[in-house]
């Protein structure tokens, strides 16, 4: 075993005994990073490694929360099985987008803002029609169960957000070691180029977008069983596009650790703030604070350091 | 529902909201068609504006059209500013990057307006004299006002980009680069000038805006799909199809509010977006490309 994979022995070790050392306060931020280190690893896959930048990525994310939560409370699906659902109702919106969007030729800033677009006539959608029960939202009816996907202990749904975590990252790492994910990179890197190598770029990206939209959903579901409760907003609205996008770019866009690292930074930001809100009176308002360093932090990284966060640290070990 | 006289009423309506809609894309076109920016910051940076409006008002008395010049202005130096300062030196290689800044521009700003303004939404009260009756439509004054205000600010900055110097170098840089720094052109000041007056028209238009509208913190999210719909409806960078644009989406927007409800009405514009980029990118007057 070489010396990374040490490492990521180590650290998975660490995380799983992690709830037993620290307070349950801790243990629920813990869960908040790994589940935003993987929904943005799912923005990772398509707009980190194949270059496909999206600002509505939450299309995917809402589709799955809104498909699992529909089968569980409208149909009596047990969540578990709904959840495969989610994922292929995803997966088959991201084909769907990404079929529309690159057979008409679409790239870089026009992609970006057409799945803003996709992203917003679903929330449009999800807001009118009746089967979402509209701008109510749908509530899931509490049951505490590990059967009903609902846990009486919340350390559980630390580990399924730790166990989500750490397929995104097998996924990824993955993809860094197959012909696949080298023909992400060279479709990144210049498309037209890739497209005179033979690569069929259509298909790749097709399928990249298939990827992460399944994993979005993924998430979706999660998300959905965690908090009981969907609407509009939060499923469709452009807050969680932005923050699936920030902590992949704020990370590291396109490696396999950017996405958690970014989910830690931005996990800790917005933690310290809510802490600096709650002990200082004077600054009860100062939520704000944490959306402007992140937006400050997402200005000067792509200035200035386009490989984000983890690109400091692969730097540093290469001059030890 | 289907009363010709009620459409007639709610294309009038359309087409006064649209003649805003068409100084905010006005900008847009004008920012893409020089520097080739998306920029993603527009909507906050009319909602900034907007507040530099509501606040001559509450803090000064300041009407809204008085503080027409004064907001411009300082919407120009803001944008001037902006851009010498943040968007120019980071904004270097692909376009997405350019555009994932001034979604982070966007983010700062719409945040600390949040942290410095508060939430609430804030409106101004003025009365400008009872609606203009036209037929059966009731129209209300400072609609009026700000539908012939936009176009005829629109029409002066055509004015001014076809016959003055500045205008002239402005239409140089954004056909050619290099020729025009070869023939002397101070392209990146153009560039920040350029940048600076697509904000002014977003300091007029929240001048027009404000008798009639709210601001709060998000309301720039409001504007930044319907901006970007009309430009790529227009064709991007395209003076014409910005006008021509706005006007068809104030309509598109009030027509869809009249026969699908204040809620589903909203998709046209989503929709518009989506099928000109799938169908016919170049937009209505848009050039080959």
């Amino acid at each position: 075993m070489n010396r990374a994979a040490v490492l990521a022995m180590i650290a998975l070790a660490a995380a799983i005994v992690l709830p037993l050392l620290v307070p349950g306060y801790l243990v629920n931020v813990g869960m908040l990073v790994f589940f935003l280190a993987f929904i943005g690893q799912s923005w990772n896959l398509s707009g980190g490694f194949a270059g496909q930048t999206s600002f509505g990525h939450v299309v995917f994310f809402g589709t799955g929360a809104y498909t699992s939560t529909i089968l569980h409370v409208t149909y009596g699906w047990n969540p578990w099985l709904a959840w495969p659902v989610a994922m292929a109702a995803g997966g088959l919106v991201g084909w769907i987008i990404a079929f529309l969007s690159f057979r008409a030729g679409l790239r870089g800033s026009y992609f970006a803002l057409i799945t803003l677009a996709f992203a917003e006539v679903f929330r449009i959608l999800a807001n009118s029609v009746p089967f979402t029960k509209g701008g109510l939202g749908m509530l899931i009816k509490a049951e505490p169960g590990a059967a009903n996907f609902q846990f009486r202990d919340p350390v559980w749904f630390y580990y399924v957000a730790l166990a989500l975590c750490v397929v995104s990252l097998l996924i990824a790492w993955r993809l860094t070691q197959s012909r696949f994910g080298a023909r992400l990179v060279a479709i990144r890197e210049n498309e037209d180029a890739a497209r005179a190598l033979g690569i069929d770029v259509f298909a790749e990206k097709v399928k990249v977008l298939v990827l992460s939209g399944a994993m979005a959903a993924a998430g979706g579901t999660f998300y959905a069983q965690k908090y009981l409760y969907v609407d509009p907003n939060i499923a469709f609205g452009v807050d969680k596009s932005v923050e699936m996008l920030l902590v992949a770019m704020v990370g590291g866009a396109g490696t396999i650790f950017g996405p958690l690292m970014g989910a830690a930074t931005l996990t800790a930001i917005n933690e310290g703030t809510r802490w600096l809100a709650s002990v200082v009176p004077a600054l009860k308002n100062v939520q704000p604070l944490s959306l402007i360093v992140y937006g400050a932090m997402l200005i000067l990284i792509v200035g200035r350091l386009p490989d984000g966060l983890a690109s400091l640290f692969a730097r540093r070990r290469r001059h030890a | 529902m289907f009363d010709p006289a009620i459409i007639l009423a709610g294309v009038l309506n359309g087409l006064l909201a649209g003649g805003v809609y068409v100084l905010v894309a006005v900008g847009l076109t004008l920012i893409y068609g020089v520097l080739h920016i998306i920029n993603f910051a527009h909507g906050s940076l009319l909602m900034l504006a907007m507040y530099a409006v509501f606040f001559l008002w509450r803090l000064l008395g300041v009407d809204p059209y008085v503080a027409l010049p004064v907001v411009i202005a300082g919407a120009f130096v803001f944008g001037y500013l902006l851009y010498r300062g943040v968007i120019g030196r980071l904004s270097h290689g692909r376009d997405e990057n350019i555009l994932l800044i001034t979604l982070g521009l966007s983010i700062v700003i719409d945040n600390l307006a949040l942290l410095f303004f508060g939430g609430d939404t804030q409106t101004i009260d003025v009365s400008y004299g009872p609606d203009l009756q036209l037929g059966v439509a009731f129209l209300p004054v400072p609609k009026v006002v700000s539908f012939a205000a936009s176009l005829l600010i629109c029409a002066a900055l055509g004015l001014y980009m076809a016959r003055s110097d500045t205008g002239k170098a402005i239409r140089a840089v954004a056909r050619e680069r290099q020729g025009a720094r070869l023939a002397g052109i101070d392209v990146p000041n153009i560039f920040a000038i350029s940048y600076g007056i697509g904000i002014a028209c977003l300091g007029a238009a929240a001048c027009l805006l404000m008798p009639t509208y709210y601001v709060t913190p998000v309301s720039g999210h409001a504007f930044v799909l319907v901006a970007f719909t009309i430009v790529v409806l227009g064709g991007m960078g395209s003076f014409l199809g910005a006008a021509v644009g706005g006007l068809l989406i104030g309509v598109v927007e009030s027509l869809g509010g009249l026969f699908l409800g204040e809620q589903l009405g909203q998709i046209g514009i989503s929709a518009i977006f989506i099928l000109i980029l799938l169908l016919k990118p170049t937009g209505l007057f848009g050039g080959a490309r």
